[in-house]
């Protein structure tokens, strides 16, 4: 702040407190029995005197004059202590940002051992640690519910972390890894490449995977495109690949709906499921931690 | 002077009033004119891109303020929620500002990046279709419009003519064709992505 904007605040808040003594001073000039004039209170507000009834106009009473000297009092004080005029600071050097900060370190140092504790331990080690897996699903609650769920049972899109199924792989250090980096999958668009009556003979074979309900003729059709098209990513017997996020079509569980509906649509339209990158936003500590509420979230499954 | 001299001339009074009431604004609004902190961009701050601005206006339209806040405040229980507090520099080329007053659903002031387009697109189409416990209304018009983007130029123009947002002659000849056509879920996704990528976000 610039000497001239601050002697300009200065100026300000200076005069608004002389100004408010003033006129205290100002009211306070009728005094109670004043031998000037013949009223035992105050004195007669003129015309205002009707069949003996008078209105007077009184001193303030004393505590309430009072009051107002102590609130003065009080703001004098608060400037000497707080920033207010110009650009003092005020003794105690308070801000904001500063509170803000000092808040901060008190949280370090009640939690930050805590973490370090859980950062020096593995992944699939603290997720027996029932106290760090209660901290990672506060964690989790806050941030990663919106999409996964309260339960982590997923939604359309959105994969379950509950049901043992991991498309980028699910020992402890990749769920860490995916947490933390994000991942970002990617099925092309088929529908224009393979055609209609492709999409639909890749669908039934993709159901046969799968053991579900298909049409036998369309499978073997489909099943050639597949060699050609799909066997990239998701393997020659449709197991998928977790290095591309490429998903296993044999085990029925199904990221984007499998409807026969909705297996046409992934094929015809594509698929780009995010991750989000949590690193720069939770922090190191917290990605470690959340990844072991995850990971412990398997292994309830897998029992 | 005496008192009764003010409370007889109605006038006088209502000027005596407005010099008294002044002080506060003078005090505490005129000096924000002349700060850095205030008027000056925070560093690495860029413009919104055509498409956000469109999708700004979008949020503006569907009221999404009125329920969102997007300003985090600096106590440890928000920015270890939201992030790191919300300062002026970040909002300088913010006309209207969007801070809101009431949180009937969470700040969004950081909320750029930490869900997918995807999700965005799914959650405003249907909230509780990804939370089932939401209570955030529906908007599923949005992907059903698309912008025409007539005004955008226009707008863009006003921003850099009068608040001094620094948008090239380039970027505000190619906007009516970057948003034409595009739907109006895809604009307020942009715009939603982008929101408070400036400083850092870790909380």
């Amino acid at each position: 702040m610039s000497g001239i904007l601050s002697a300009y605040i200065a100026f300000i808040v200076a005069l608004n407190i002389i100004g408010a003594f003033l006129l205290i001073q100002f009211t306070r000039r009728i005094k109670v029995g004043d031998e000037s004039h013949s009223y035992k209170d105050g004195e007669l507000i003129a015309g205002h005197d009707v069949d003996g009834i008078q209105e007077m106009n009184n001193p303030l009473p004393r505590w309430w004059l009072w009051k107002f000297y102590i609130l003065i009092a009080f703001g004098v004080g608060y400037l000497v202590m707080y920033p207010g005029f110009g650009s003092f600071k005020g003794v105690l050097n308070w801000s904001s940002a500063g509170q803000h900060a000092q808040e901060e370190e008190a949280a370090r140092a009640e939690f930050g051992p805590l973490f370090q504790k859980w950062s020096a331990t593995p992944v699939a080690e603290l997720a027996k640690d029932e106290e760090a897996v209660k901290a990672g699903q506060r964690i989790f609650l806050a941030n990663c519910a919106t999409c996964h769920g309260s339960d982590a049972g997923g939604n359309i899109g959105f994969p379950n972390l509950t049901d043992n199924d991991w498309l980028w792989g699910g020992d402890a250090d990749t769920v860490k890894t995916t947490i933390h980096g994000g991942r970002k999958g990617n099925m092309p668009a088929w529908g224009k490449v393979i055609g209609e009556q492709g999409v639909i003979e890749v669908k039934n074979y993709v159901l046969s995977l799968s053991g579900r309900k298909h049409d036998a003729d369309a499978a073997r059709a489909g099943k050639k495109i597949f060699a050609t098209t799909c066997v990239a990513c998701h393997g020659p017997e449709g197991k998928g690949m977790p290095a591309m996020g490429a998903p296993n079509l044999t085990d029925n569980t199904w990221l984007f709906g499998g409807t026969p509906r909705a297996i046409e649509e992934t094929i015809r339209n594509g698929r780009a499921g995010v991750m989000p990158t949590w690193g720069p936003i939770l922090g190191e500590e917290k990605v470690h931690v959340v990844a072991a509420y995850v990971f412990s979230l398997r292994n309830q499954a897998a029992q | 002077m005496r008192h009764e001299i003010v409370e007889k001339h109605l006038g006088l009074m209502a000027i005596i009033i407005l010099v008294v009431i002044s002080f506060g604004g003078l005090a505490e609004i005129v000096p924000l004119l002349f700060l850095d902190d205030t008027t000056k961009p925070v560093e690495g701050m860029r413009p919104y891109s055509a498409l956000e601005l469109e999708g700004r206006d979008i949020y503006i339209r569907e009221g999404c303020h009125v329920c969102h806040t997007q300003m985090i405040r600096p106590l440890r229980a928000e920015t270890e929620r939201y992030g790191h507090y919300t300062v002026a520099g970040e909002h300088v080329w913010e006309h209207p500002f969007l801070w809101g007053s009431k949180r009937t659903g969470p700040d969004i002031a950081r909320v750029g990046g930490r869900y997918s387009d995807e999700w965005h697109k799914v959650h405003l189409n249907n909230p509780r279709d990804v939370v089932p416990e939401s209570n955030m209304p529906a908007f599923p018009w949005l992907a059903e419009t698309e912008l025409d983007g007539e005004q955008i130029g226009a707008k863009m123009s006003l921003f850099r003519d009068k608040f001094g947002v620094p948008y090239t002659d380039e970027q505000i000849a190619k906007a009516k064709e970057d948003v034409q056509g595009v739907h109006e879920l895809d604009a307020l996704v942009a715009y939603l992505q982008s929101l408070g990528k400036t400083l850092p976000q870790k909380r």
